[in-house]
């Protein structure tokens, strides 16, 4: 079996460059593949790009060279619709800052991806919800406004969505970034035991290197380049 | 798509936002509550005014003009074909005012397809007699109870019926003018003398108000026999025609061809009211011109609120593309939201339409000029009611489309770091 094939996300020479205001080279020759069930995290100096990778990767940003597979597919080029439903099914992103709908409580919060993926029942879907509600621990929110709960809580219940429709691969842009040590270590220890328990694959942007070195492998980005992958 | 999933999100962002969604609604809703209204009080008020005129207007009137003839003896004479012929001071021939063979015409006419009626009239000069009073007046012979099918004379008689002038030969129904002049009343008798000077003297069965005075002072109706006898004529003198087709378009044709081939003077309706269709028109303008403007205003309302919306909603915009929903779902949800105020609005529109034009229709709007009128005059006309409905739809969705296309193009990645 070639290599590549057990990649369940795979990076190939992926350059990006801004425009405006001046034109700059961000992203230059990264090239870098996630296995299943790998738990994978990006470290590096503020500015050396890793947002606008990641937002490559989760194919929001399509103004880039080189080629991106999900699960041997090269999904480069592809519609923006067409994006649009493997974001959908395939791909759980956690947002830095707690990206909620305020005016939905946390269940409907969590129901939202599948109800548009719209495979299963919505009675199906609430119970899927609920499940994952309960697996970090914040079944007793459900129907709680989005806007009134607390930090680290939105940042569960951000991670309950990503969760909702079993995707390829979750990725994460410091989900951790302001929550305080114990919360931190607690998004931690969920998203490490997805990894173990459900063979789930995870790509996390961090600066807290206590939360890196617990991962499977660490890669390093300096100006752009990844100048090391640390197992 | 998923209708269902893009409509609760619609419902939610509309609910969380009631206030301004109301406003928008209602601006919705007063654009076409007042269309509907207008309309209605409008075309109920031309209604009348049409009714007023065109209802007792014959569309053709015919009768015989008496003019001096067009051509001169001289003009027939071979002698004279190449001078040039003075005639000074022609007068008309006295010939009849009676329609020659008119009751073989009337046969004729009332066997036209086209035609609902054509029913005849005499009409004689008469001297109204009551003690040391004489007045100057019209009395009118006609077939009373075709005069109420066709012309709704019935509308016109303010006291008494006009079965009690058909049943009674020696009846009138007098104009409201002339009796209050002569101190009559219903019942009261009066006497008619004509010019060549007979006496008939002839009970009152009823009082006749047009609302227009010159017509009041001087109108009467008797029976067609009645006004024979007063003219000592027989029973086929007929004075004039009147004629009421099922489509009053066909008049002005239809007038020229009787015109010619009997060789009558036949006047339509057109002809004769010429300037009133105009005053209709602009009337009919003026609504409408009025009632789009509201609507083109309740329109920069909601576009005015879907625009706030979509700025305040830039978030959730970026949340439900990065969680998968296509720039066309976001649309369509920020669509659904100004067709759902649409609907409301317009709804509700529609009910306040409907209780202001039924409240109008009871203000009390009395007038002498219109004796059966009472309250104002509305004319309840579905296609109101249909033409505002579509119309706040309409509005309502162009005013949703662009701020909804500005959402289906805004780039989550730009929201998301902006953070
Ligand atoms: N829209 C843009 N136009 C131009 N330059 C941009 C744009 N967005 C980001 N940059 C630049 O690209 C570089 C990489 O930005 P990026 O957000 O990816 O950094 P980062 O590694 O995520 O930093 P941090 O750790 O602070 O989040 C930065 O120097 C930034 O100034
Ligand atoms: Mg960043």
């Amino acid at each position: 079996m070639n290599k590549s094939d057990s990649y369940v996300l795979e990076a190939r020479k992926i350059n990006k460059y801004f425009r405006e205001p001046v034109l700059y080279h961000v992203l230059k020759d990264i090239s870098f593949g996630i296995k299943k069930g790998e738990f994978v995290s990006i470290m590096g100096k503020s500015g050396c790009g890793k947002s606008t990778l990641l937002y490559i990767l989760s194919t929001m940003d399509t103004d880039y060279e080189g080629e991106l597979m999900l699960n041997g597919v090269k999904i480069s080029g592809k519609s923006n619709k067409e994006l649009s439903a493997i974001r959908n099914e395939q791909i759980g992103f956690v947002f830095q800052f707690h990206y909620l709908l305020a005016e939905f409580t946390v269940l409907e919060n969590v129901m939202l991806p599948a109800k548009k993926l719209g495979r299963k029942s919505l009675h199906e879907i609430r119970e899927d919800a609920l499940n994952k509600l309960e697996l970090l621990d914040i079944k007793n929110l459900a129907d709680k406004l989005a806007s009134r709960i607390s930090g680290g809580e939105k940042q569960r219940v951000a991670i309950a969505r990503a969760l909702i429709n079993e995707p390829a691969i979750i990725m994460g842009d410091e989900p951790t970034g302001n929550l305080d040590s114990k919360n931190a270590e607690n998004v931690f220890d969920i998203l490490k035991q997805l990894s173990v328990d459900k063979g789930m694959s995870l790509l996390i942007v961090t600066h807290d290197l206590d939360f890196a070195e617990k991962t499977d492998r660490i890669i390093e980005m300096t100006d752009g380049r990844i100048h090391g992958i640390s197992e | 798509m998923n209708w269902k999933v893009i409509l609760g999100i619609s419902k939610t962002h509309l609910l969380s936002r009631i206030k301004q969604s109301s406003v928008a609604a209602l601006g919705v809703t007063f654009g076409i509550g007042t269309f509907i209204t207008l309309g209605s009080f409008m075309t109920g008020l031309n209604g009348l005014l049409d009714g007023l005129i065109l209802d007792r207007t014959p569309h053709i009137h015919i009768y015989n003009e008496i003019e001096p003839s067009e051509t001169q003896p001289i003009a027939l004479a071979d002698r004279f074909a190449n001078s040039f012929n003075v005639v000074t001071s022609v007068k008309p021939k006295k010939s009849q005012v009676r329609i020659h063979n008119a009751l073989a015409l009337l046969n004729h006419l009332q066997q036209k397809r086209e035609v609902r009626g054509a029913i005849p009239q005499v009409q004689a000069q008469v001297f109204f007699l009551a003690g040391s009073l004489q007045l100057n007046g019209i009395a009118h012979g006609v077939d009373v109870m075709e005069e109420v099918r066709l012309f709704n004379l019935d509308e016109y008689i303010v006291e008494g019926n006009p079965e009690d002038l058909a049943k009674n030969d020696n009846g009138i129904i007098l104009g409201a003018g002339v009796a209050k002049k002569m101190s009559l009343k219903v019942g009261d008798r009066v006497q008619l003398s004509s010019v060549k000077g007979g006496l008939f003297p002839l009970k009152i069965v009823g009082l006749y108000q047009s609302g227009l005075a010159d017509i009041d002072n001087v109108q009467s109706y008797v029976n067609l026999t009645t006004a024979q006898r007063i003219l000592g004529e027989g029973k086929n003198f007929i004075s004039d025609i009147n004629v009421k087709l099922f489509d009053m378009e066909k008049a002005p044709l239809m007038a020229t061809q009787i015109g010619n081939q009997f060789d009558l003077t036949a006047v339509d309706v057109k002809t004769a009211n010429a300037q009133f269709e105009t005053g209709t028109d602009i009337r009919n303008l003026i609504t409408y011109a009025v009632s789009v403007t509201l609507l083109i205003v309740a329109g920069f309302g909601i576009y005015n609120i879907l625009n706030m919306m979509i700025y305040e909603k830039m978030n959730d915009i970026a949340i439900l593309k990065a969680t998968g929903f296509s720039g066309k779902d976001v649309k369509m949800i920020f669509i659904s939201q100004a067709l759902l105020i649409g609907c409301i609005g317009g709804a509700l529109g529609l009910l306040v339409g409907y209780g202001l034009s039924t409240a109008i229709s009871y203000i009390p709007f009395e007038t002498e000029a219109l004796p059966t009128i009472k309250t104002f005059p509305v004319n309840n006309d579905p296609s109101f009611y249909i033409i505002g409905i579509i119309f706040a739809l309409i509005a309502t969705f162009f005013a949703g489309y662009l701020p909804a296309s500005k959402a289906q193009r805004i780039d989550p990645v730009d929201i998301i770091r902006g953070q």
